[in-house]
C-alpha cells in the first residue's frame, strides 16, 4: 500500500485550497526552473526511466511518445494538447486533479511542452466539466500572474497555455478527434498514419497526453525517476489514481501503487464489497470500455496493465466498477452498448452500424427476448467491429459485449430460457432510459 | 520507389501512392465506396480493408501510403494480401453492416443496375441476413431542384460532402448528427448553389442522391449510350448521351483529363428536357404575318424567290452559338457561292479573329494548363458562370498552390480568393503598362496566365481591350517559347469552330453582326440567314426577310419569315472546337424530330434549289472538303500549339478603351441559349436562383 509521503496528488480530496500558494506549499512549482535548465533530453530521459505509461487508457510509454516529437522544427511549431475530456463511464480521476490540484497539471504542461519544444499547450476540458474548467482557468491565471508561464516568465522560456472547452462528446476524447474539435471541426477521428507527432493540430507536430500523465511529471522529476520506477511492478511502475465505483461500501478516488491486488484496493479504500466478497459478481477493472471479469478471476489479481491484459481485460483508466450479485449484468452491458451507440461519431461503417445493432440485440437479451443462436451472432458482430474501425471506439464498444458473453453466457441463456418458458407481454424494460 | 508484394507478386510502385492504388497496379481489385481518385481520402467505408503481414488488424488500403508500410524483419518487401480469409471476412462484415440499414429497395431505385452497393454486395457480400431489428428510416432532404434525395439509402461515404467542399467550393452540404443518426443535408435544407452539383449524383455510390428530373424514367440497361460533346459552354466537356428510342433520357460525363476530368456542369447534365420541348419539327413559312406549316419544297421555293430577287451585297448570314463546324462550313460555302460577303459567327459582336492568327482567339495554355500556372489574371470573365468546370480546375490549383489570382471585371464569388483589381479597361491598362502592383505579381510568376472573357471583348472597343490584354501578357512574359499564358475564354461552343473556318465578314464590303443589324434596320439588307442564331436583337431586322434554320422555337424562329427545322447537337454528327482549339466530334444519339433534318443536309438541299449546288453529297465528303480547307481540323482530340508569331499584331491595335466596367456575358447561368430556354428544369433553377438573390425570396423550400 502506498505510503502517504509517496503520494503525488496530495490534495486529491480538496481538503486544502487548490490555489497557487497552497499548491506551492505542497511542493508544486519547486525546482521547475532547474529541471528546465537540465535540458529537454534530460526531462524526456527521466520520464523514460521512470517507466511512466500513459494514464489515459492505452498505457503507451509517455517518455517514448515524447521522444517522437521533432527535435528541430521544419518551420512548423509543435503543440502539446492535454486530454481533459474525461468521459469514460466510471472514470473521474482527472476531474479531481482539475478541481483540487490544478497547479500540478499547469506545471506539468510547462515541463512537458518544454521537453517537446512546444511553445503552446491546449487543455481540452470535457464539456460537462464547467466548474472544473473554471478551477483550471483560475490556476492558469494565477500562474500567468505569478510569471510562472506566459511571455518572459520566470523559467526563461515563453509558453502559453489555453484552456479549451469541449461540447460534451465522448469521441472528442480520442486524440485525433480532439484535434479536429480544437480546430473547430466536427469531432471525428482522423486516419492514422500520419500520427499526430508528424501531422497533428493545424498540421503541426502534436502530442496528446492525458491529464494524469502530465500532472505526475513534475513530481517524478522532483523525486527522481528511480523513486517512481521503484513503485509498482516491472513495466507497470509508479502510482495511479483508481476510481472505485459501484457496489462497494465507500466509493472513492484514490491514488495507489500500480499492481496493488484488487482485494487490497477494495478493502482498504472502498470499505469492501457491498454484502461481502461472496456477494461479488463481476468487476469492470478499467472503465466501461474494457471487458468485465467474473468474481473468481479478479479477487486477487494485481491491478496493472500487463496482468489485466493477460486476463483479456485491461487497466484502461483504472476506473474500477464493482458489481455485486444484485446487478443485472446483461442489462448493465446493454446500457454500456447504448452509450457507445449514442457516442459513435458515425464516420466509419462498422462502428456506426454495428453499435446500434449490438445495443438492440442486447436490449432484447436483457429481457430474454432472444434466441440462443443470437449470442454467437452477437459475438461475431462484435468481432466484425473490433479492429475494423478508424479509431478505438469500435473496439471499446465491442469489448464489454465480448466480456459479457465470455463470462456470463450462462446468464443470457438462463434468461432466454425463462422468457421462452413464460413469455411476458408486460412492460418492457428499456436498457437505455 | 517502394517495393511490395501483393498477393505473391512483387511490384515496384511510385512513391507516395496509396496501398489501394498499389494493389490495383498489381492487378488486385479492391472494393471501395468512400474512396475516389479526385477527392480527399476519408477512409470511412472500411470496404477496402486488406491484410498487411505483420499488422495486427486489417488496414484500410485507401488511407495507407505505401511509404508507411514497414519492411519485414530481414528487409524483405512488405507483403499485402487482398484475398485472404481475413480480408474476405472483413469485407463481408463491412458489407453486412452497410446493408443492415440499407432499404434494399433496388426494384424502385433509380440507381439500380449501376449501383456500387449492388455490385459489390454481389461480389463481396454474403447471401444471408442476420439482422432482425427494425431498419433505420431517414427523412428525405430537399437540397435543390436537380438532386433528389432518398436518404434512407445513404451509406455515409461523404463523397458528396467532400465533392461540394473541395471541388465545387460551396460549403453547403454536410453531415449532422452522430453515429447511426448521422444525416447528410444542406443547412436548413437550403438548395445547393453550385453549378456542378449534378456531379454528386454520379459520385453517390448508392441511390441516395439521384437525378430529380430523370427520376423513375428509365433503367440504365435500356439506354443506348452515345459519346458526345457538351455544347452548353465552350469547354467541350466530354459527355455521354443516354437515349431510349428517339428520346434523350439523360446526359452523363465522360472522362477527359485534359478538359473536364470527370465533371460536367449542371447545364450540360440537365439540359436534356430542353431537347424535347419547343422543337421545330417542320418547315414554316410566314404568310400574311403568320407562320404556317409548309413542306420543304415550298419553304425552299420561297427562299429561292427572295434570294434571286436580291443582290448578294444586300444579303447576310449569321451563325449561332450551338452550330457544328460542318453546318457553318456548308453555310459559308453557300454564301460564298452566292457572293454574299456579310457573314459572321460572332453573335455577341466580339472582336476576335480579325488579327493575331489562331493564337489570337484560343485558350492557348490549355484547360489543363491552369494547373501549371502560378499566377492568374481574369479579365472580364466570371468563369464560374461561363465555364463552371474550368472554374473548378482553377479552384483545384488554388487549393494546391494558393497562387495569386487577380480579377478585373465583376466582383463575384468564384469559390476561391482573389485580388479585386478593378472594374474595367483603366485597371487593365495599368496592369499592361506595369503601373499596377499586380503587374509585378504576373512578372514574377514563371507561368503567368491571363484569361480574357467575352465580357471584355464583346463591346464596341473589344479590339482595344484585346490589344491591352495582349500587351499585358507580353509585358509579364506570359507569351514565350514553352508557355503561352494568353487565354481567351469563349462562352459559345460554336465560336472557335466558326473562327477556324473563317466564318467572318469578307474583306471588301463584308459586314459584321453589328453592321448587319444596322443595315437591316436601315433597309440596306434584304435577306438574313440565321443558322441557330438566337442571341441577337431580332427587332433590329426591320423589314428584312429572315430565314431561320435551327432546332428550337426561340427568338430567331419567332422573327423568321421561313423556318427550316434543323437538328440539335444530340441529333447530328458534328465537329466542335473548344476554347483551347481542341477539335472534338459529337456523335448522333437520336434522330431529329418530325421533318427536321441535319443542318448540313438542309443547306445542301437548299443550295441545289438556289442553283449553286454544294460540291458534297455526304457528310464524309463535306468533312473532306472541310479538312482540305482547314487542315488543322483533321487533328481531333488534341490541344493544338498555335503559333504566337502573329499575336504581336493584336497588341499593335489602338488601345483606347471605354472606361465602363466589364460585365460577364452570362447573366443567368441557367438560361444562355435556345435549348436552355426550352428546358423546364433550367427555368426552375433560374427562378430559384433569382428568388434567392432578391430580398423577398428566402431560397429555401420543402
Amino acid at each position: 500500500m502506498l505510503s502517504d509521503n509517496d503520494r503525488i496528488f496530495t490534495n486529491l480530496y480538496g481538503i486544502e485550497s487548490p490555489g497557487l500558494r497552497a499548491a506551492k506549499r505542497r511542493g508544486a512549482w519547486d525546482g521547475t526552473k532547474k529541471f528546465m535548465q537540465n535540458g529537454e533530453d534530460w526531462i524526456i530521459n527521466q520520464v523514460k526511466e521512470s517507466g511512466l505509461r500513459g494514464r489515459g487508457g492505452a498505457g503507451f510509454p509517455t517518455g517514448l511518445k515524447w521522444s517522437f516529437m521533432p527535435k528541430k522544427s521544419d518551420g512548423r511549431p509543435s503543440y502539446l494538447v492535454v486530454n481533459a475530456d474525461e468521459s469514460e463511464p466510471g472514470t473521474c480521476k482527472d476531474r479531481d486533479i482539475l478541481r483540487h490540484d490544478p497547479h500540478l497539471l499547469v506545471e506539468g504542461c510547462l515541463i512537458a511542452a518544454f521537453a517537446m519544444r512546444a511553445p503552446v499547450c491546449y487543455v481540452y476540458v470535457r464539456g460537462e466539466f464547467i466548474r472544473e474548467r473554471e478551477a483550471l482557468q483560475k490556476a492558469v491565471d494565477e500562474a500567468y500572474d505569478a510569471g510562472l508561464i506566459g511571455k518572459n516568465n520566470k523559467h526563461g522560456w515563453d509558453f502559453d497555455l489555453y484552456v479549451h472547452h469541449g461540447a460534451g462528446a465522448y469521441i472528442c476524447g480520442e486524440e485525433t478527434a480532439m484535434l479536429e474539435s480544437l480546430e473547430g471541426k466536427k469531432g471525428q477521428p482522423r486516419l492514422k498514419p500520419p500520427f499526430p507527432a508528424n501531422v497533428g493540430l493545424y498540421g503541426a507536430p502534436t502530442t496528446v497526453n492525458n491529464v494524469e500523465s502530465i500532472a505526475v511529471v513534475p513530481t517524478i522529476l522532483r523525486r527522481g525517476a528511480n523513486w517512481f520506477s521503484a513503485l509498482g511492478r516491472p513495466n507497470n511502475t509508479g502510482t495511479k489514481l483508481f476510481c472505485i465505483s459501484g457496489h462497494v461500501n465507500t466509493p472513492c478516488n484514490v491514488e495507489e501503487e500500480m499492481g496493488i491486488p484488487f482485494r487490497d484496493l477494495i478493502e482498504k479504500h472502498a470499505g469492501g464489497v457491498r454484502g461481502g466478497w461472496n456477494n461479488l459478481m463481476a468487476v469492470i477493472p478499467g472503465g466501461s470500455s474494457v471487458p468485465c471479469l467474473p468474481a473468481d478471476t479478479c479477487k486477487d489479481m494485481p491491478m496493472d496493465f500487463d496482468t489485466l491484459r493477460d486476463l483479456k481485460s485491461g487497466l484502461g483508466t483504472a476506473a474500477v466498477i464493482v458489481m455485486d450479485k444484485s446487478t443485472d449484468i446483461v442489462r448493465a452491458i446493454a446500457r454500456l452498448a447504448y452509450f457507445y451507440k449514442h457516442e459513435s461519431c458515425g464516420q466509419c461503417t462498422p462502428c456506426r452500424e454495428g453499435t446500434g445493432w449490438m445495443w438492440r440485440v442486447l436490449d432484447r437479451m436483457a429481457r430474454g427476448e432472444a434466441e440462443k443462436r443470437e449470442i454467437d451472432m452477437l459475438l461475431d458482430v462484435s468481432y466484425q467491429i473490433e479492429g475494423h474501425t478508424i479509431c478505438a471506439l469500435g473496439d471499446a464498444a465491442a469489448w464489454p459485449v465480448q466480456g459479457l458473453i465470455r463470462h456470463f453466457r450462462h446468464e443470457i441463456e438462463r434468461r432466454i430460457d425463462e422468457y421462452a418458458a413464460n413469455p411476458k407481454p408486460d412492460e418492457a424494460m428499456v436498457a437505455a432510459e | 520507389m517502394p517495393k511490395l508484394i501483393v498477393d505473391g507478386t512483387e511490384v515496384e510502385v511510385e512513391d507516395g501512392i496509396t496501398l489501394l492504388q498499389a494493389c490495383e497496379e498489381a492487378g488486385a481489385e479492391i472494393p471501395r465506396f468512400c474512396y475516389h481518385d479526385r477527392l480527399s481520402i476519408a477512409g470511412n467505408c472500411r470496404m477496402c480493408l486488406v491484410e498487411v503481414k505483420g499488422a495486427p488488424k486489417p488496414q484500410a488500403s485507401c488511407a495507407l501510403s505505401v511509404n508507411d508500410l514497414r519492411p519485414g524483419p530481414n528487409g524483405e518487401p512488405p507483403e499485402v494480401l487482398t484475398g485472404s480469409a481475413q480480408v474476405k471476412k472483413a469485407r463481408e462484415g463491412v458489407m453486412e453492416f452497410l446493408l443492415i440499414n440499407h432499404p434494399l429497395d433496388c426494384p424502385i431505385c433509380d440507381q439500380g443496375g449501376e449501383c456500387d452497393l449492388q455490385d459489390q454486395a454481389m461480389a463481396y457480400g454474403i447471401d444471408k441476413n442476420r439482422y432482425a431489428e427494425n431498419k433505420r428510416a431517414v427523412e428525405d432532404k430537399y437540397i435543390g431542384p436537380l438532386v433528389k434525395t432518398i436518404m434512407t439509402r445513404c451509406i455515409h461515404c461523404t463523397r458528396c460532402v467532400r465533392f461540394t467542399t473541395e471541388v465545387a467550393g460551396i460549403h453547403e452540404l454536410g453531415a449532422i448528427g452522430r453515429g447511426e443518426d448521422m444525416e447528410i443535408t444542406t443547412y436548413l435544407e437550403k438548395s445547393m448553389s453550385s453549378e456542378l452539383q449534378g456531379n454528386v449524383i454520379d459520385l453517390c455510390p448508392v441511390g441516395a442522391l439521384t437525378s430529380r428530373p430523370y427520376a423513375f424514367s428509365a433503367r440504365p440497361w435500356e439506354l443506348r449510350k452515345t459519346e458526345s460533346i457538351d455544347v452548353m459552354d465552350a469547354l467541350g466537356s466530354a459527355t455521354r448521351i443516354d437515349s431510349r428510342g428517339r428520346e434523350v433520357m439523360r446526359v452523363m460525363p465522360r472522362l477527359n483529363e485534359d478538359v473536364n476530368e470527370e465533371w460536367i456542369s449542371d447545364k450540360a447534365r440537365f439540359i436534356w428536357d430542353g431537347l424535347r420541348s419547343q422543337r421545330l419539327d417542320r418547315p414554316y413559312v410566314r404568310e400574311n404575318g403568320a407562320l404556317r406549316e409548309a413542306s420543304w419544297a415550298e419553304a425552299f421555293e420561297v427562299i429561292a424567290e427572295r434570294v434571286k430577287a436580291s443582290d448578294p451585297s444586300r444579303m447576310a448570314a449569321i451563325a449561332g452559338d450551338l452550330s457544328a463546324v460542318e453546318d457553318m462550313f456548308a453555310l459559308k460555302d453557300l454564301m460564298d457561292a452566292l457572293g454574299v460577303k456579310s457573314i459572321d459567327c460572332r453573335q455577341d459582336g466580339s472582336a476576335l479573329g480579325e488579327a493575331g492568327g489562331r493564337a489570337g482567339y484560343l485558350f492557348n495554355a490549355g484547360l489543363a494548363g491552369v494547373e501549371d500556372a502560378d499566377a492568374i489574371l481574369l479579365v472580364g470573365t466570371n468563369p464560374r458562370l461561363e465555364a463552371a468546370v474550368l472554374n473548378a480546375r482553377i479552384r483545384k490549383t488554388w487549393l494546391r498552390t494558393r497562387l495569386p489570382i487577380g480579377v478585373i471585371g465583376e466582383q463575384a464569388d468564384l469559390t476561391y480568393d482573389y485580388d479585386y483589381l478593378g472594374a474595367g479597361a483603366e485597371t487593365l491598362s495599368e496592369v499592361a503598362s506595369g503601373k499596377h502592383k499586380f503587374a509585378q505579381v504576373l512578372k514574377r510568376a514563371e507561368r503567368p496566365m491571363i484569361i480574357v472573357g467575352q465580357g471584355a471583348l464583346n463591346r464596341g472597343d473589344g479590339r482595344a481591350v484585346l490589344a491591352q490584354v495582349v500587351s499585358a501578357a507580353q509585358a509579364s512574359g506570359a507569351i514565350g517559347e514553352n508557355w503561352n499564358g494568353f487565354c481567351v475564354l469563349h462562352d459559345a461552343a460554336a465560336r472557335v469552330g466558326g473562327l477556324d473556318i473563317c466564318f467572318l465578314p469578307r474583306l471588301e464590303g463584308g459586314r459584321n453582326v453589328g453592321e448587319i443589324l444596322q443595315g437591316a434596320s436601315a433597309g440596306d439588307i434584304d435577306v438574313v440567314y440565321l443558322l441557330g442564331a438566337d442571341e441577337i436583337d431580332m427587332k433590329k431586322f426591320g423589314s428584312a426577310f429572315v430565314i431561320y434554320q435551327g432546332s428550337h422555337g426561340d427568338a430567331g424562329a419567332h422573327r423568321a419569315d421561313v423556318i427550316l427545322p434543323g437538328a440539335a447537337f444530340s441529333e447530328k454528327s458534328g465537329t466542335y472546337v473548344n476554347t483551347e482549339g481542341r477539335v472534338q466530334l459529337a456523335r448522333r444519339a437520336v434522330f431529329p424530330p418530325g421533318d427536321a433534318r441535319e443542318d448540313w443536309a438542309i443547306l445542301r438541299a437548299l443550295s441545289a434549289v438556289l442553283g449553286h449546288t454544294l460540291p458534297y453529297n455526304t457528310l464524309e465528303q463535306l468533312r473532306a472538303a472541310l479538312r482540305e480547307e482547314c487542315p488543322h481540323l483533321a487533328a481531333t482530340d488534341e490541344k493544338p500549339d498555335a503559333t504566337t508569331s502573329e499575336l504581336g499584331d493584336l497588341a499593335g491595335a489602338p488601345k483606347r478603351a471605354r472606361a465602363a466596367g466589364f460585365t460577364s456575358p452570362v447573366d443567368d447561368y441557367y438560361l444562355t441559349n435556345a435549348i436552355t430556354r426550352a428546358s423546364k428544369v433550367m427555368a426552375e433553377c433560374s427562378a430559384l436562383r433569382t428568388a434567392g438573390q432578391s430580398e423577398e425570396g428566402t431560397g429555401t423550400d420543402g
